[in-house]
């Protein structure tokens, strides 16, 4: 039987798979692409927790919800950013650009 | 649900998702990447569905599918010159990463087992089923979650302006 249990350690898989590709990962495309994947185990813990915890008031789906829009504001400032960048720069990997590194 | 069949939805979703998600995080054609992108988003979609949220199911298929996914292919041929490079995806900090998921899954994977399967107060099958008007009721009914809905709408008002500010052309 499907327990939350094995949600969440689903949801610690895909978080950490995510992690490695944030720290990895040299495109900044490729980085937010990671963070939409962690932003996306989040939701799979919500929505599990919804339905095994509070499954008369869903308040993990409502959270869900909030978590989705955040994720598209993210995901357009972040891409706007980068198009910016690469405008200004001509490149795109996160470790060839660092201007504010001292 | 029938158990059987509900553990082989969740398994085979679970690969799914899963095998997607390495793909993102470890091919060199970035393009590729975002299809697997796709993949991931649509298995995890249908883990939404195994879990009686049909509503944040269609909700991921429409905003994370559809929309996050174009914006990012939008962006990957904005920024790149050739199309298919294969260049050096990763940087010289991927062991550290590699260190820093194993051992978050590590501790998740802990506490989760060392509470013997009851960290959650929650054993077998939920009875209730919840329903759209649950959710439309939990999000805007009486005393709820109206004001963070509003001030959700604000921000996207606020981030739409911002990523037009700043991805603008300058004008001469």
């Amino acid at each position: 039987m499907i327990t939350v249990n094995h949600y969440v350690l689903l949801s610690a898989a895909l978080f950490a798979i995510g992690i490695y590709g944030v720290v990895a990962r040299r495109n900044a495309v490729g980085v937010l692409m990671c963070v939409e994947l962690m932003l996306n185990a989040v939701n799979i813990n919500m929505i599990a927790f919804a339905r095994y915890v509070t499954p008369a008031r869903v308040t993990g789906q409502v959270f869900a919800v909030f978590i989705i829009t955040v994720a598209a504001a993210e995901v357009a400032i972040g891409l706007a950013l980068v198009i910016n960048l690469y405008r200004n720069m001509n490149k795109i990997n996160v470790d060839e650009v660092n201007l504010m590194k001292w | 649900m029938n158990g059987f069949w509900e553990q082989f939805t969740f398994y085979a979703l679970a690969v799914l998702v899963l095998g997607s998600a390495l793909m993102v995080v470890t091919l060199r054609n970035i393009v590729h990447c975002a299809f697997f992108l796709i993949m991931a988003f649509l298995g995890v979609a249908g883990l939404f569905v195994l879990l009686y949220a049909e509503f944040i199911a269609g909700v991921q298929v429409l905003i994370y599918v559809g929309a996050i996914t174009v914006l990012i292919l939008f962006a990957i041929m904005l920024t790149q010159k050739v199309l298919g490079v294969r260049l050096k995806q990763n940087n010289t900090l991927s062991p550290l990463g590699v260190v820093a998921g194993v051992s978050f899954f590590a501790l998740v994977g802990a506490i989760t087992f060392g509470s013997a399967g009851n960290l959650f107060g929650v054993h077998g099958e939920p009875t209730i089923a919840p329903r759209i008007t649950t959710i439309a009721e939990s999000l805007l009914g009486n005393g709820s979650y109206v004001l963070p809905f509003e001030i959700a709408s604000l921000l996207l008002l606020v981030a739409m302006v911002g990523a037009i500010v700043i991805a603008r052309e300058k004008d001469q």
